[in-house]
C-alpha cells in the first residue's frame, strides 16, 4: 500500500509532468489565460489520460510485446490516443452533453498533448504493472491539472500587473512557470 | 518558383522561427537543451521528420479526404518518427539514450503537425520541402541557442569542453527545470525587443 502512496506523491509532486518533466507545455501556456479553460482542460486530461494509460498498457503487453512488434510502439500509441479521443468525444456528445459542453473544444486538443503520449511511454519504460500504470496515469494527470490551475491563477493576476512590453504574454508566462517550477523543485528528494 | 522556394526557406530562419515566433513545440525545447549536443541532435531529428512528412503530405494532399486529414497526417508523421528512432538506435545510440522519451514524442510535437496542416496540405512539393527545411533549421538554431546559454552557464562547458577554467562555479539552476523556463522566457523577451518583424 505504501508503495502506491509513494507512487502517487512522486507522480503528482516530485516528477510533476508539466514543471519537472516538461511534457504538455503547449496547452500549459495556451489555455492557462483563464481559470475556466484551465479547469476544463485539466478535467479533460485526467479523463483521457487514465483511459489512454490503461489501453496503451494492454496494447503494449498483449499485442506489441507478445508478437515482438515493439518498433511499432510510437505509431500504435498515437493511433490509440487519437481514436480514443475521437471516441470519447462522440460518446460524451451523445450521452453526457453537460460534460461535453464543459470539456468541448479541449478534447480534440488532447491528441497532440505530449503529456498523454509521454505518460503512456513512461508507464512502459518504468515497467509498471497494470494497477501501477493506472495509478501513475491518474496521478500524473492530477499533477498536470494542479500545475495548470495554479498557473492559471497566477496568470489571471499578472494581467493586472504592469509588465514591460517585450516581456508580455508568453514571455512573462514562461518566467512565471519557471518560478512555479522552482516551488515544485522543493519536493525533489522527498521520495 | 525558385524564388518563392527560397522565400519559404528563409522565413523559417527569422520571420517565423519556432518556437519564438510560432509558440509551438515547447516541450522538447525545454527538456533537451541541457547540453548543446542534445539540442543539435534533437534539432536534426525534428528537421528530418519535418522535411519527410512535409514532402509526403504535400504529395498526398489531393488524395487525403478532408475529414480524416489529421489522422492521416499523424500516421505519416509517426511513420517517419519510427524511422528516426530506428536510425538513431543503430548509429547514435548514446544520443538516443540521452534524448530518451523525447524521440518518440516528436510525433506530438505541434510544429510538425502544425506545418503539415498549415503549409504542406496547401502547397506544392518544392515549396513544402523548402518550408520543412527552413522551419527545421530554425528550430535547430533555437534549440542550439538555448542549449548554449544553458550549458555554458549551468555546466561551464560548451560541447563538453570547459570554457571558464577550473575556478568556475556552475550555475546549476540553469540546467534544472526552473532555469529552462526562465531562460526561454527571457530569450523570447530579447527576440521581442530585437524586432517586431
Amino acid at each position: 500500500m505504501s508503495d502506491y502512496i509513494l507512487l502517487i506523491v512522486a507522480c503528482i509532486f516530485v516528477n510533476n509532468i508539466l514543471l519537472m518533466q516538461y511534457l504538455g507545455n503547449c496547452p500549459f501556456l495556451g489555455v492557462s489565460k483563464k481559470m475556466e479553460t484551465a479547469v476544463g482542460m485539466a478535467m479533460a486530461v485526467v479523463f483521457v489520460l487514465v483511459m489512454a494509460g490503461a489501453i496503451t498498457w494492454i496494447v503494449d503487453i498483449y499485442l506489441l510485446k507478445a508478437f515482438g512488434l515493439e518498433y511499432l510502439r510510437t505509431l500504435s500509441f498515437i493511433l490509440v490516443i487519437a481514436s480514443l479521443v475521437q471516441f470519447v468525444e462522440m460518446f460524451l456528445r451523445k450521452s453526457i452533453p453537460g460534460l461535453y459542453a464543459g470539456l468541448g473544444i479541449f478534447l480534440p486538443l488532447i491528441t497532440t498533448n505530449c503529456a498523454v503520449m509521454g505518460v503512456c511511454l513512461i508507464n512502459i519504460m518504468e515497467e509498471y504493472s497494470f494497477t501501477q500504470a493506472l495509478v501513475a496515469s491518474f496521478s500524473y494527470a492530477v499533477g498536470f491539472g494542479l500545475a495548470l490551475v495554479l498557473f492559471a491563477g497566477v496568470r489571471e493576476r499578472i494581467i493586472l500587473a504592469r509588465v514591460p512590453k517585450p516581456l508580455q504574454d508568453t514571455s512573462i508566462g514562461l518566467v512565471t512557470a519557471g518560478m512555479l517550477s522552482l516551488a515544485f523543485f522543493a519536493f525533489k528528494g522527498m521520495v | 518558383m525558385a524564388k518563392t522556394a527560397v522565400q519559404e526557406f528563409t522565413k523559417g530562419l527569422w520571420a517565423e522561427i519556432p518556437p519564438f515566433r510560432l509558440v509551438l513545440g515547447l516541450c522538447p525545447i525545454l527538456a533537451v537543451t541541457k547540453t548543446v549536443e542534445n539540442g543539435i541532435g534533437m534539432g536534426i531529428a525534428t528537421t528530418f521528420v519535418l522535411i519527410c512528412s512535409n514532402i509526403l503530405i504535400s504529395l498526398l494532399r489531393n488524395v487525403i479526404p478532408k475529414k480524416v486529414r489529421i489522422a492521416c497526417f499523424i500516421v505519416v508523421i509517426a511513420t517517419f518518427v519510427t524511422v528516426v528512432e530506428l536510425i538513431m538506435q543503430a548509429f547514435a545510440y548514446p544520443l538516443f539514450l540521452k534524448l530518451g522519451i523525447f524521440i518518440p514524442l516528436i510525433v506530438v510535437n505541434c510544429i510538425v503537425l502544425g506545418r503539415a496542416e498549415a503549409f504542406a496540405a496547401k502547397n506544392g512539393v518544392v515549396a513544402s520541402l523548402a518550408d520543412g527545411l527552413g522551419i527545421g533549421l530554425g528550430y535547430t538554431l533555437s534549440l542550439t541557442a538555448l542549449a548554449i546559454v544553458r550549458e555554458v552557464l549551468g555546466n561551464g562547458t560548451f560541447y563538453d569542453i570547459p570554457v571558464f577554467g577550473p575556478t568556475f562555479e556552475p550555475f546549476s539552476f540553469m540546467v534544472q527545470a526552473p532555469g529552462a523556463f526562465v531562460c526561454l522566457g527571457l530569450m523570447l523577451c530579447i527576440m521581442n525587443m530585437l524586432g517586431k518583424k
